[in-house]
């Protein structure tokens, strides 16, 4: 079975020589041992049918590089979200970076602060809140991410702490001469009552090609609040894997907004157990593809719990020779009975050589329950572009606008304006006419 | 109160009509596969030598081949060299001539189920070939057919008298090679019907299978071949049923239907195989592969199933829809109770310019039944101006029970249009409050509401189906509300 590990088992020796022997060491062990066990995915799996990773196999990335990467103030700031005051941590090819954050001002008790830090001081926080490798549905990737643990972001919110400003998570990858991996772990810990905003933001600030394997933790106590946002912009030559796991407890609401633009070939985990009555989860998503890229995008919801709830709505604009791959799962377990569960998903095709494959999946296994999925494939609306194009639009601005409005139905449901703004900007700068589509849509 | 009861025992003891057994002399082959069990099967009928190599070179790729396991059904191992794979009833020299020189006992049979193999009865709208466990054993309006130009008969005779179109179109939609069931089917297969309807020709009658297995330890695998020729059309009809036993008997059929340019194949089954006892206790594995082939311009084929029996259902009626403006539909009420399981479905495949596919699913799961719908909607890269609608309900009845969706979309044309919608939900209490309030029993009021449901996929059927159909519902059901 082992394809192309002996790399990454060379490359983790390594790393063991460098780190210090600490709690985590063994854990990083078992789980390598568990990666070479079962190697890359295939596609004879099911959950990774239409997801071809080979490239990423052979791609031999390292992630015990030392080179350094000179970055500049100005550089982060052209890619900032205009006007968000908000905490930031940045890493630079998977590397924190103090100097570039900005942490100052945290309330009491709030820890925001580099992974590699909180493996040390907060032992017992951390290693309580990371996914057990164990269980059955998180694929080999994970497990790499957790032999290679080392930076990523710790965020811990006490309980009753509402945390006004948003934390953004610049993760930035620029040239560099090996190619580099990058396993960054997230690990946010809410107490209950507590509530904040978190921004994952992944950007290639050139069109090198590397490998982002990043893995988020989300833990939300009782009635704890976090609204979850995910703006993967790396490089077109990059691949990225992303996995998001979440344990929601009573009343807990999440709020996951995924935002797809770059990549090569790119994969979205995201899972979230809903464990006590009144968790919520609402997971919103855009994938704009053109090129020859494969965006992919699972999400699975276990509503293991009476009284729990889920929606979600994921859409794709399709062009080139790009494909997408979109599967929802919702599993509502024996005995989880008055489940509310919504999925949609909806995909235009706007191109001959674009392939779509979508699976949405219902598994139910209670009977006191409102369980609805829907998907579509299609075009554009014949009707609506006469309607523009009998105002004197021209056919590429009117195609370009009724695209926009389509991506809109997705980007709109974003609270934070300046993220809202932003993704707008970078949307738009994907359509033909972009400037003429910026008159239109102004506000 | 003590006459209720009664009532209710009967009501229990009628759940399953068709589980007796006929006593009948048979031939059946000892248990065991392997190729001189083959050759046994095919010497026996007769076969030619291109068949049997045909049968040997299946087998022999099924050697290769394991179990899928990929479904959502808890199948337990079955030991393929327990089963008897030949088992026919003893006749004299030479088969039936006509419907006279039948085994009065087995014209007993189907008299008892109901199928009346009688020309001149009821039903007589109807012809009918009848199949026994392994053979064939009379075929009904052969003469009125002939003179159409219709050609309906076992599968048997088929080879015999009309070799050249066998050896054309047998395994040209459903290769030997194609899943684990088909290559054993392949291997195996021992009779079923044969249909070709020539240039232009309407069938002038509803023309059906009745399949029975009766003898035990034995598994029932029959190939039906429906052949529509340019311009033609054909109603086809498909029923089963088989006795109560505590063991798991293995059905893998295959059916394969061929529509060239404008012609029109509907293929209606009533699935009613022993569904197993309320514990779960014995029952018919149903693992089937139905295909048809929309090869020319203008073809449509439409499928409607209604499943109620087997323990295990394990079948995906698909459509390749080859010719241009051809139609693929699949309409579909799938029943599982007490510990039934079904992993059911449709694959349509868009191949050809301008087709369009229609897919109506109803699941219904009651008691610590599990009910799956599994589908493929495959847009081709030329397939222009595609067309899908889907649409698969599921109601639950009881909290131990499941209803899964698994929907596949694969869409490589951007002038696709791919629609795709699903719910779950038990029956609403409003509805069942309407009912009650209007003094209707909640019995009949679920009853009622089930049909409701189901009325789409029904209103497919045949006439006679139909009101079977609505019966078999009833009866499956029974006991699962409360």
């Amino acid at each position: 079975m082992s394809n192309n590990t002996e790399h990454y088992l060379a490359d983790h020796e390594r790393l063991q020589d460098k780190l210090e022997k600490n709690w985590l060491s063994e854990k990083r062990l078992s789980a390598l041992s568990g990666f070479e066990q079962n190697g890359f995915p295939n596609t004879r799996q099911e959950n990774w049918k239409y997801t071809d990773v080979r490239a990423i196999a052979r791609g031999d990335f390292t992630a015990t590089s030392d080179a350094e990467v000179s970055i500049s103030h100005e550089e982060i700031a052209n890619i900032r979200f205009n006007d968000l005051d908000c905490y930031e941590l940045t890493f630079v090819n998977g590397k924190f970076r103090h100097d570039l954050s900005q942490l100052e001002g945290l309330p009491e008790g709030v820890i925001v602060c580099d992974l590699a830090e909180a493996i040390e001081k907060y032992e017992n926080l951390v290693s309580a809140n990371m996914t057990n490798e164990a269980e059955s549905n998180v694929s080999s990737f994970t497990a790499l991410n957790t032999a290679f643990v080392q930076h990523g972001a710790f965020i811990y919110l006490p309980k009753k702490v509402v945390l006004e400003k948003p934390i953004n998570l610049l993760y930035l990858a620029k040239d560099q001469e090996t190619n580099f991996a990058a396993h960054p772990r997230n690990v946010i810990v809410m107490e209950s009552q507590s509530s904040a905003v978190v921004i994952e933001s992944y950007i290639g600030l050139d069109d090198s090609q590397y490998f982002t394997n990043a893995v988020s933790d989300l833990s939300l106590a009782a009635a704890a609040r976090l609204d979850h946002y995910k703006v993967q912009q790396e490089s077109m030559n990059s691949y990225h894997i992303g996995y998001l796991k979440a344990q929601q407890h009573k009343d807990s609401y999440l709020e996951s907004h995924s935002i797809s633009l770059g990549g090569a070939i790119v994969r979205n985990d995201i899972h979230s157990q809903l464990d006590a009555a009144g968790a919520e989860i609402v997971m919103n998503g855009l994938y704009m593809t053109s090129g020859k890229q494969h965006v992919d995008n699972h999400t699975r919801v276990d509503h293991l719990k009476p009284h729990t709830l889920s929606t979600e709505n994921y859409r794709g604009v399709l062009n080139d020779r790009s494909r997408a791959v979109f599967n929802g799962k919702v599993i509502v377990h024996k005995d989880a009975q008055k489940i509310e569960a919504h999925q949609n998903n909806a995909n235009l095709l706007l191109s001959d050589d674009a392939e779509i494959d979508t699976k949405p999946e219902l598994e139910i296994y209670a009977d006191d329950v409102k369980c609805s999925h829907g998907a579509t494939v299609g075009q554009l609306d014949k009707d609506m572009l006469f309607y523009l194009r009998s105002r004197a639009i021209d056919e590429d601005t009117a195609r370009s606008l009724l695209t926009f409005a389509f991506a809109e139905e997705v980007i709109s449901k974003i609270k934070l304006a300046p993220i809202r703004h932003r993704l707008e900007y970078l949307v738009v700068g994907q359509l033909p006419d972009a400037d003429l589509i910026r008159e239109f849509t102004n506000e | 109160m003590a006459a209720k009861s009664e009532n209710v025992e009967e009501l229990v003891r009628k759940d399953y009509e068709h589980g007796f057994t006929t006593e009948i002399d048979a031939d059946t082959v000892p248990p065991g596969l392997n190729e001189d069990v083959i050759t046994f099967i095919s010497k026996k009928k007769e076969e030619p030598e291109w068949l049997l190599e045909w049968r040997l070179k299946a087998y022999r790729h099924w050697l290769t081949m394991e179990d899928p396991t990929w479904a959502h059904l808890d199948i337990e191992h079955i030991d393929y060299q327990a089963i008897s794979y030949y088992s026919a009833p003893k006749s004299k020299e030479d088969g039936p001539k006509s419907l006279d020189e039948v085994d009065p006992k087995l014209l007993e049979t189907y008299e008892k189920l109901g199928i009346p193999l009688q020309e001149q009865k009821m039903l007589a709208g109807v012809a009918v070939d009848a199949v026994f466990d392994s053979v064939s054993v009379a075929t009904t309006f052969k003469g009125k057919l002939k003179e159409a130009g219709v050609i309906f008969c076992s599968f048997s005779e088929a080879v015999k008298d009309y070799p050249d179109l066998v050896k054309k179109y047998l395994g040209s939609v459903v290769p030997t090679a194609d899943n684990f069931f088909a290559a054993l089917n392949s291997a195996v297969f021992t009779d079923g019907s044969f249909c070709y309807i020539p240039k232009g020709v309407r069938c002038p009658m509803e023309l059906s299978t009745y399949f029975r297995i009766n003898a035990s330890n034995t598994g029932q695998f029959e190939r039906t071949l429906i052949v529509a020729d340019e311009g033609s059309h054909v109603s086809y009809l498909e029923g089963c049923t088989a006795p109560m036993r505590d063991e798991n008997q293995l059905h893998a059929a295959v059916v394969e239907l061929v529509a060239l340019d404008d012609a029109e194949i509907k293929y209606s089954t009533v699935q009613n195989w022993y569904p197993g006892d309320e514990n779960g206790v014995g029952g018919i594995y149903n693992f089937v592969t139905k295909r048809g082939d929309c090869r020319g311009k203008n073809s449509k084929i439409s499928w409607t199933q209604v499943e109620t029996g087997s323990a295990i259902t394990w079948k995906y009626p698909s459509c390749l829809l080859k010719g241009d403006n051809s139609v693929g539909e699949f309409y579909s009420v799938a029943v599982t109770n007490n510990h039934q399981q079904a992993d059911t479905g449709t694959k349509m495949i868009h191949i050809g310019k301008n087709t369009k596919s229609t897919i109506i699913s109803k699941g219904i799961s009651a008691k610590q039944a599990q009910n799956a719908y599994r589908g493929l909607v495959k847009i081709s890269k030329h397939a222009d101006n595609a067309r899908n609608y889907t649409q698969c309900d599921s109601l639950l009845m009881g909290d131990k029970c499941g209803a899964h969706t698994f929907p596949y979309i694969e869409a490589k044309n951007s002038t696709a249009t791919v629609e795709h919608e699903a719910t779950t939900s038990k029956i609403g209490d409003d509805q069942l409050f309407y009912c009650r309030q209007r003094g209707i029993k909640e019995e009949d009021a679920v009853n009622m509401i089930v049909n409701g449901f189901c009325k789409e996929v029904f209103k497919e059927l045949p006439m006679e189906f139909a009101v079977e159909a609505q019966k078999l519902l009833g009866i499956t059901l029974e006991g699962a509300v409360g």
